[in-house]
């Protein structure tokens, strides 16, 4: 079965080759590069990532100017048709910023960049980038950034709880995001954005491979692991 | 024609910036200093006929992120 990943680069990015390795060595399959200039998405795309770094220099605000990339305008369409896309660290900030996520990420309570390992608790395992999971269990999985305190108003919140919609949770918040949370998934559940990096833990020779099950629950969800 | 977009985050929102302000103020020794917040300032030079609808639109397509900001235009001429 044919299956193709792209991976977004914008000018900044820095875990784009992350990624793009991380696709690879869960589905066997290259990565697609793809520049943030290009208007539209190579055709028959069945996974989208946009990756961490700090695109466009954070100038604005975290992903103000990638959300506004003529790729991401792509992208959303992708979303909308209810391709997967998966945002991590700074792509979950331009997932934010485009409306395809609800709420924002705001400079880190404790003002400092936050950068090691962190423990989290998965909060639904019936997602498409969750089933391989089970609900309440305790993964590990690194954070990098400075601005991954999660803002929502409280009747945002509510909803995205009480859909179900948290994928994951800090069992120690680091940055203050609002009810723990780490991760949130659209109302189609087809987009998944968060702080933490899966990417970083695939194999045990990176510290952890708590981050490879996400990558499986996906490929596997679109049969093609 | 000169526009300030005056972009600050809303009541309510945590400002962690403003708070390290605050707390730097208070260890230079400034005393009642109650609180303090943190925005930003953009100006714009604009052609003349520039519509206030459109300064809208710039202020909520981009300048400011609403979920957690607001903003003020003020047209300085």
């Amino acid at each position: 079965m044919s299956f193709t990943a792209g991976v977004i680069t914008f000018p900044g990015s820095n875990c784009d080759r992350d990624m793009a390795v991380a696709i690879e060595a869960v589905s066997g399959k290259p990565a697609t590069r793809i520049w943030h200039g290009d208007a539209a998405l190579p055709a028959g795309l069945d996974f989208i990532a946009v990756p961490g770094g700090f695109s466009y220099g954070d100038y604005l605000r975290s992903g103000a100017m990638a959300a506004n990339s003529p790729i991401m305008r792509a992208v959303a369409d992708a979303a909308n048709r209810g391709v997967p896309v998966l945002g991590v660290c700074n792509g979950f900030q331009v997932l934010t910023e485009t409306g395809l996520l609800p709420g924002a990420l705001m400079r880190n309570a404790g003002i400092h960049f936050v950068c090691r390992e962190v423990p989290l608790i998965v909060g639904n395992d019936s997602s498409l980038f969750t089933s391989k999971y089970s609900a309440g269990q305790e993964i590990v999985i690194p954070v990098a950034h400075h601005d991954g305190n999660y803002y929502a108003d409280d009747e945002t919140l509510d909803r995205i709880e009480g859909d179900g919609r948290v994928a994951f949770r800090y069992a120690q918040n680091p940055n203050g995001s609002a009810r723990d949370i780490a991760g949130v998934l659209n109302a189609g559940g087809n987009v998944l954005g968060m702080m933490p990096h899966p990417e970083r833990m695939i194999e045990t020779a990176q510290g952890g491979d708590d981050g490879r099950a996400l990558f499986e629950s996906v490929f596997e969800g679109l049969s093609i692991a | 024609m000169k526009v300030n977009v005056h972009v600050s985050l809303k009541p309510g929102v945590l400002d962690p910036q403003g708070r390290a302000i605050h707390h730097a103020l208070e260890g230079l020794g400034f005393s009642g200093v109650n609180d303090v917040r943190a925005g930003r300032l953009i100006t714009l030079d604009v052609a003349d006929d520039t519509s206030d609808e459109a300064l809208d639109d710039m202020c909520r397509k981009l300048l400011a992120n609403m979920v957690i900001e607001n903003y003020r235009i003020e047209k300085v001429g």
